[in-house]
């Protein structure tokens, strides 16, 4: 009972959600359903609307989302494993009015670039970082990563992470929240259409902060590996709803500025 | 000729980074370079020139933030000593391979492991036979004085920017700490950013609508192969900027070869070595990478021997075989550990390993 | 009374077939099409195109930004 025909509702006129145009046309080597596709629409969209395109550097990290810049539209530098922060120190440094973000996932970010990724927060870079938390290492083909949930079973952990073996799973994020040069840290999801648009809001406001050089923002997104995990892109979904909420919950961990220098200069004043 | 000075080694790169207007420096403390960057911090060029100085979180970091900062099409550059040139060894098989322009000084100490904070030419391999991994290699300059120290900076930076490759600047902790007369270079100044985008803008990330990428990676390998055949190419055309020194080598019959601290003790052994009548002179390699090899090959090959005089315990005289393809007799001396050989040591080395033993 | 009727173009040949609109969409239009693209994947296609009301949920999280979504008030 269509009172008026589809042909006349697809046009032109009439979009209200289209690819970005950021977004290079380029079939993205991702794995169906794989988390890293939407961040990285996010990024292209929230680029387009600022109209930040010909300013933007992105530093891609090694691991799946290595190629980020064979599909995101702007200037970009593929850093080695796990220096993307150091990478992006430079470039902001050297130019401070441009906007720089780095992208990272938690083998990159967590473990070996961990000293890298606190020193850049530190120092409250005034940086765009953002992190994809899925809980695996997906380009190596599913190994235990920092973040890997106890008892999660991955290539290196066959049966379960277990804590005596392995160490415990590491919230990096609690961790760089409580690093004085962070403006804004918050753990986001990209599940649901809703999840999508909170993320995609984080990622406008932490590009608005660097452009009001505020300090560090740092915007992890709890995500999915399905084929890391082995299940289906829907269910991946639902395992992570159910179990790597609990332990990375969703939320603001801080949003101000980063602190006043002042507050640390009294502790020489005599 | 620029200002005359006298100065530290270390405090001279310093001087001479701000006066070419180097964009920034990266580095983290490591005797015998600390000087390098507290230079630097005193001299606050961020002020003059805006040049950019940090302290790093470690050399990982450090060269990744020149990998950074010179795919941006900037000048920038960094030190340190053996320990931290080999954390750097990551970063610049990346810069390398992404074929970046930077610089890179090692003021050598003896090794390995932690080794000693004396002065050594220890890292030779480790500078010119690569140094990290894949089919690479960098530009190493040698400088034996305080002057050379200032002039290789300006050198270093125009190599490479010619051949979009890392440059270092292999020094050691003695020409690190001694003070001595040195003309400094006038000042350049800094390149706009429209410069750079002249010079560079083909392939530097300054921020662009034609969608710049600085990668090394390449999953296809028949293109890496096409791309590891580019670098062997540029590495070829690099031979072209041998540089060397001859001293009193017109009458010799021997001939030590030396860089850096080394080449300095051998003057004081060919002076002494005379005294007793041995026609003896030095071949200085002033470029280890590319080494020159055909110069020393027409001049080596007319002696009735060479001593390659090193502060390792051999490692130059690889080369130095492979230059004259061992058709004169090539025999090491020197000292390790971050000793120092004295002039009449390496004269009785020379006569005991080249002439009286044959 | 104004209503509102909506419309999705799915590019077949991108399409991974992933899934992740059909579970999204609100209104049940969307479903595995029980053929295959060029590269070997069921791709997705309205099943119920009446039922679309052009929220965009289905695009929203397309990781491969394979779906536009139209919308008319009518
Ligand atoms: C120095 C170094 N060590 C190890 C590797 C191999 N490696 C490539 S990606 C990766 C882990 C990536 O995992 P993560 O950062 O979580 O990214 P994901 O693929 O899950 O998105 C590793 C260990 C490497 N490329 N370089
Ligand atoms: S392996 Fe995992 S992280 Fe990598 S593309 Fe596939 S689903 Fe995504
Ligand atoms: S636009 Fe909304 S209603 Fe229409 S198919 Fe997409 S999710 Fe379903
Ligand atoms: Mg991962």
């Amino acid at each position: 009972m269509a009172d008026i025909d589809i042909k006349d509702i697809i046009k032109e006129e009439n979009i209200v959600y289209k690819k970005s145009s950021i977004l290079l046309d380029k079939v993205m080597h991702y794995c169906p359903g794989c988390s890293h596709g939407v961040t990285h629409k996010l990024i292209a969209e929230v680029i387009e609307e600022m109209g930040i395109q010909d300013q933007t550097i992105g530093v891609s990290p090694v691991g799946c989302s290595v190629f980020a810049y064979n599909y995101l539209n702007v200037d970009f530098q593929e850093a080695a494993h796990g220096r993307a922060p150091a990478v992006a120190t430079a470039i902001k440094r050297l130019l401070p009015d441009k906007y720089v973000f780095t992208y990272q996932g938690d083998g990159d970010l967590a473990s070996i670039g961990a000293a890298e990724i606190l020193h850049a927060c530190n120092r409250g870079e005034h940086i765009v970082c953002i992190f994809v938390n899925n809980a695996i290492y997906g380009m190596t083909g599913g190994q235990m990563a920092p973040t890997t949930l106890v008892g999660m079973k991955t290539a290196t952990t066959p049966y379960g992470r277990d804590v005596d073996r392995n160490g415990y799973p590491m919230k990096i994020t609690e961790l760089i929240a409580q690093l004085p040069g962070t403006c804004y840290v918050t753990r986001q999801s990209v599940e649901t259409a809703a999840a999508v648009r909170k993320t995609k809001k984080a990622i406008r406001k932490a590009f608005e902060n660097q452009r009001d050089k505020k300090g560090t923002s740092f915007i992890e997104v709890v995500s999915t590996c399905n084929s890391g995990w082995k299940v289906d892109p829907v269910k991946a979904n639902k395992w992570m709803e159910d179990h790597m909420f609990k332990f990375y919950p969703l939320g603001d961990l801080k949003d101000s500025t980063r602190d006043n220098p002042a507050d640390y200069e009294q502790y020489i004043k005599d | 000729m620029g200002e005359l000075r006298l100065m530290k080694g270390n405090e001279v790169i310093a001087e001479a980074a701000i006066r070419a207007g180097v964009d920034g420096y990266f580095g983290y403390p490591i005797t015998p370079q600390s000087e390098v960057m507290e230079t630097l911090m005193i001299r606050k060029p961020w002020e003059e020139t805006g040049m950019v100085v940090l302290q790093a979180e470690s050399e990982v970091a450090s060269i990744n933030m020149v990998y950074g900062g010179a795919a941006c099409g900037k000048k920038v550059m960094t030190s340190s000593s053996s320990p931290g040139y080999s954390l750097m060894q990551e970063g610049l098989s990346y810069i390398a391979g992404a074929e970046l322009p930077c610089v890179v000084v090692n003021v050598v100490r003896g090794g390995p492991g932690l080794g000693t904070i004396q002065p050594s030419q220890a890292d030779y391999f480790q500078v010119t036979k690569g140094g990290g991994h894949g089919d690479y290699h960098v530009i190493a300059l040698a400088p034996n004085s305080v002057q050379e120290m200032n002039d290789f900076v300006t050198l270093a930076f125009d190599l490479a920017f010619k051949y979009r490759t890392p440059v270092v600047i292999l020094s050691d902790g003695a020409i690190g700490q001694m003070m001595e007369k040195v003309y400094l270079s006038d000042f350049v100044p800094r390149r706009t950013e429209e410069e750079i985008r002249k010079e560079c803008g083909d392939w530097c990330t300054l921020g662009s609508k034609q969608h710049n990428y600085i990668t090394s990676l390449e999953l296809d390998s028949a293109i890496m192969e096409q791309r590891n055949l580019h670098l062997q190419k540029k590495y070829e055309d690099m031979q072209k900027e041998a540089r060397y020194e001859e001293y009193m080598t017109e009458d010799a019959e021997y001939l030590f070869v030396a860089f850096g601290s080394a080449s300095r003790i051998c003057k004081k052994s060919i002076e002494l070595a005379r005294e007793k009548g041995i026609k003896v002179g030095l071949f200085r390699p002033i470029t280890l990478y590319p080494f020159p090899s055909k110069q020393l090959y027409q001049l080596g090959t007319k002696m009735k021997g060479i001593l390659s005089v090193e502060m390792n315990a051999g490692q130059m005289i690889e080369d130095v075989k492979l230059a004259v393809e061992c058709k004169v007799p090539v025999e090491w001396a020197g000292r390790n550990g971050g000793i120092i050989p004295s002039p009449d040591e390496i004269v009785v080395a020379l006569e005991s390993k080249l002439i009286g033993g044959k | 009374m104004a209503k509102i009727k909506g419309a999705v173009v799915i590019d077949k040949e991108l399409c991974k077939g992933c899934g992740l609109c059909i579970v999204a969409c609100p209104a049940n239009v969307l479903g595995h099409s029980g053929e295959v693209n060029g590269k070997g994947y069921d791709y997705v296609k309205m099943v119920n195109p009446d039922a679309c009301v052009g929220c965009a949920s289905c695009g929203t999280v397309c990781p491969d930004s394979v779906i536009t979504v139209y919308k008319v008030k009518i």
